[in-house]
């Protein structure tokens, strides 16, 4: 029985990480359409970004998290306005657009800094471990759940209560409608990018110290993202949600029954299955077309 | 005109033999002169730059260039300059084989130093066979290869864990979590330690294979918990052991009780974890940057001088710079119209040098390399404390798992 609770409490701390990846891409995918190949490289740009703060400015990460998130919002910023905006209607173009601002950006870190793995501190008062229905787990993965649950609802909220968000929505609906109420598409789309290149960024800053950071610490985040992105259905931010937790559950819970080679594989597999029969993924938000 | 696929196989085979058999001959014969060529010797250095195990071959990059530099700062090798050809193969096997290629039959060069990872060592071993060239691979690896024309001069499994296991056994028990990542290295160590630890009536409680790269080790540490090994034997490599200690310390796991037992963490590793990850878990190898010896206190001020003050010095990268020194050596022995690969190789057998770590010697018979090995405990100021040293250098033994089999003068020999 514990060890079943146990279990459950590492699924859903695995499951908050991969929404934490996921979130940003989520939400340049569902409503700009985007498959944004450059989402590791914003996670990586953030976890370079921590330590960069740590290292040089003395900043812990925790005070560092709202910075970070304004820079890489920033590179995102620029990076749509000057790569992303040109290449409209262009689906094909913005993928190889920005998996070569991927390569571009991992190698850019690569040439400045080194190909060293860097070392981003713990923040002090969540090195220890905490107990959780009698289990011990780290605090810093409790807190990474409850940050992740944060930001998804700041990010529920900014799509469904702000002006922008009301703005955003009805540009997916139609664009050319939404621009005859004198809607501006560019300056949302780029604000919208922004925010999630932001969101990947924090994500990269909040993994860095259970795990490494590289210059292509990036690959693995995103093939993770899109896996939460897809199976929870494009366009829908409660589906990532979902499909966060149960790949984290499902992942987890298999890693601890066999091992995480097999975890891997089962997990990729029940995906491309599903995706056969459901390609628009589990959830699917109602969209009038 | 169409062509098919099997005429195309057949006629490419029949190129390809062409090449093999008729023109060598001629090709050697210039090669031989070209070896020693207006006072320069020409070595390759293939480590990645780019790419995953850029993070590691860097740096042994780096202390192979640091050695060649020493070379010829002391005048070379009897009045020659060592001439280093850097190569990138992106930590690609294919493009490790591809480069070791230009190097070999294109830049004429009479040796490469290179490879971290045992899958770019078999990629590049064809080639050097083919060309009858020599590959200087500085890694400790999982021992099962007997090829005449690699030098190796890292540890094998019996080096690493010959004394390690016992001393582990002793001090913390006999139940032990083999954990590594899932490719042909750790399989051997874990192979190695099993045999091992039933000599020692030990117990292996799981043994498992976390993916390459893999960073979520949640569920491991729960089956961690709840089988409650006595030590926990790591072969997991690259930044996944990075991942694997900082979740494990932050898990509230004690290290006194449980503590991981690696043969892959070196003081790189180290420097990224952060050392009150690090601190209090074992490794075991024959070189650590804190050993006391003149030779390696020479070795880590020239490296920290030359590559700047916040680099560190690890089992890997030692090899390097020893194993330029025994190509040194070799090549000294002989005259300049002899200089050819295979008889480097026919020179350095029995050769000795003065490394960091101690005297080593390379093995005539297995072409291995007679080392020191040294149990260190992590220290959370990020470098290790020796706990125990080899009263003497051991013999490197590659088919030390494999008891019918040995690596000799004459290749693999199968006892039956």
């Amino acid at each position: 029985m514990d060890q079943l609770i146990e279990q459950i409490v590492t699924g859903l701390s695995i499951g908050s990480i991969l929404l934490l990846v996921a979130l940003g891409l989520s939400i340049i995918y569902g409503s700009m359409g985007i498959i944004n190949l450059a989402h590791g490289e914003f996670v990586m740009l953030g976890a370079y970004a921590a330590w960069v703060f740590h290292t040089y400015l003395g900043l812990g990460l925790l005070a560092s998290l709202v910075p970070i998130f304004l820079v890489v919002a920033a590179f995102g910023w620029v990076i749509e306005r000057y790569v992303l905006s040109l290449l409209n209607n262009r689906p094909l173009d913005t993928i190889l657009a920005t998996w070569g601002v991927g390569i571009m950006l991992q190698q850019a870190v690569r040439l400045m800094v080194g190909s060293e793995l860097r070392y981003v501190q713990l923040p002090p008062a969540l090195a220890d471990s905490m107990d959780v229905f009698g289990i011990p787990i780290s605090s810093y993965r409790v807190f990474l759940f409850v940050v992740s649950i944060a930001l998804f609802g700041a990010t529920w909220l900014l799509m469904n209560r702000t002006t922008v968000g009301m703005k955003l929505r009805a540009i997916i609906q139609d664009r050319s409608v939404a621009a005859s109420f004198g809607i501006n598409a560019k300056r949302v789309y780029a604000l919208t990018f922004a925010y999630g290149a932001g969101l990947a960024g924090l994500a990269g800053a909040l993994v860095s110290p259970l795990k490494s950071v590289s210059p292509d610490m990036g690959t693995g985040y995103v093939v993770d993202a899109f896996m939460v992105v897809v199976l929870g259905g494009v366009q829908s931010l409660a589906g990532t949600v979902a499909s966060a937790f149960i790949l984290g559950e499902l992942s987890g819970g298999i890693a601890f029954l066999q091992n995480d080679t097999v975890a891997k594989t089962i997990v990729l597999l029940a995906i491309v299955v599903l995706i056969r029969f459901r390609p628009e993924g589990l959830f699917t938000a109602r969209v009038r077309a | 005109m169409s062509i098919s696929r099997r005429t195309l196989l057949r006629n490419t085979a029949a190129l390809g033999a062409f090449a093999g058999a008729g023109l060598p001959h001629i090709w050697i014969k210039n090669a031989d002169l070209a070896y020693a060529a207006g006072g320069e010797i020409k070595v390759g250095v293939l480590f990645s730059l780019t790419g995953t195990t850029a993070i590691i071959e860097e740096s042994l990059n780096k202390a192979t260039l640091l050695a060649i530099e020493e070379i010829n700062a002391a005048g070379g090798i009897k009045g020659s300059k060592i001439v280093p050809i850097v190569e990138d193969p992106a930590s690609d096997p294919a493009t490790f084989s591809e480069k070791a290629r230009k190097l070999v039959v294109g830049d004429k060069c009479v040796s490469v130093f290179g490879s971290y990872t045992s899958a770019s060592r078999k990629a590049v071993l064809p080639v050097f066979e083919r060309q009858n060239n020599l590959y200087w691979y500085p890694t400790l690896y999982e021992g099962r290869e007997c090829s005449k024309n690699v030098i190796y001069t890292g540890a094998v499994p019996n080096q690493q864990q010959d004394e390690f296991v016992p001393w582990l056994v002793k001090k913390f028990g006999k139940k032990f979590y083999l954990i590594g990542s899932n490719y042909i290295y750790p399989k051997e160590e874990n192979n190695y330690c099993k045999k091992l630890l039933e000599k020692l009536g030990g117990e292996v409680v799981a043994e498992e294979y976390v993916p390459l790269g893999h960073s979520e080790f949640s569920s491991v540490i729960n089956k961690i918990r709840s089988t409650q090994p006595n030590v926990i034997f790591s072969t997991v490599v690259g930044d996944s052991v990075v991942a694997l200690h900082r979740q494990y310390k932050a898990a509230g796991l004690d290290p006194e009780k449980m503590p991981m037992a690696s043969l892959t963490t070196s003081e790189n590793e180290v420097a990224a974890m952060g050392g009150e990850a690090a601190a209090g878990h074992f490794t075991s190898a024959p070189y650590f940057m804190v050993h006391k010896s003149p030779e390696n206190e020479k070795f880590v001020e020239a490296y920290k001088k030359r590559w700047g003050a916040d680099k560190v010095t690890h089992f890997v990268s030692e090899a390097c710079y020893f194993q330029t020194y025994l190509f040194k050596q070799a090549v000294e022995k002989l005259a300049t119209s002899d200089l050819t690969p295979p008889n480097i190789r026919d020179a350095v057998k029995g050769q000795e040098v003065i490394a960091p770590q101690g005297k080593v010697r390379i093995e005539p018979e297995n072409l291995h390399t007679w080392l020191w090995p040294k149990i260190a405990q992590a220290k959370s100021n990020g470098q290790f404390e020796i706990l125990v040293e080899a009263k003497d250098w051991l013999k490197p033994v590659p088919y030390a798992a494999y008891p019918g089999q040995s690596c000799t003068e004459k290749g693999l020999v199968e006892k039956s």
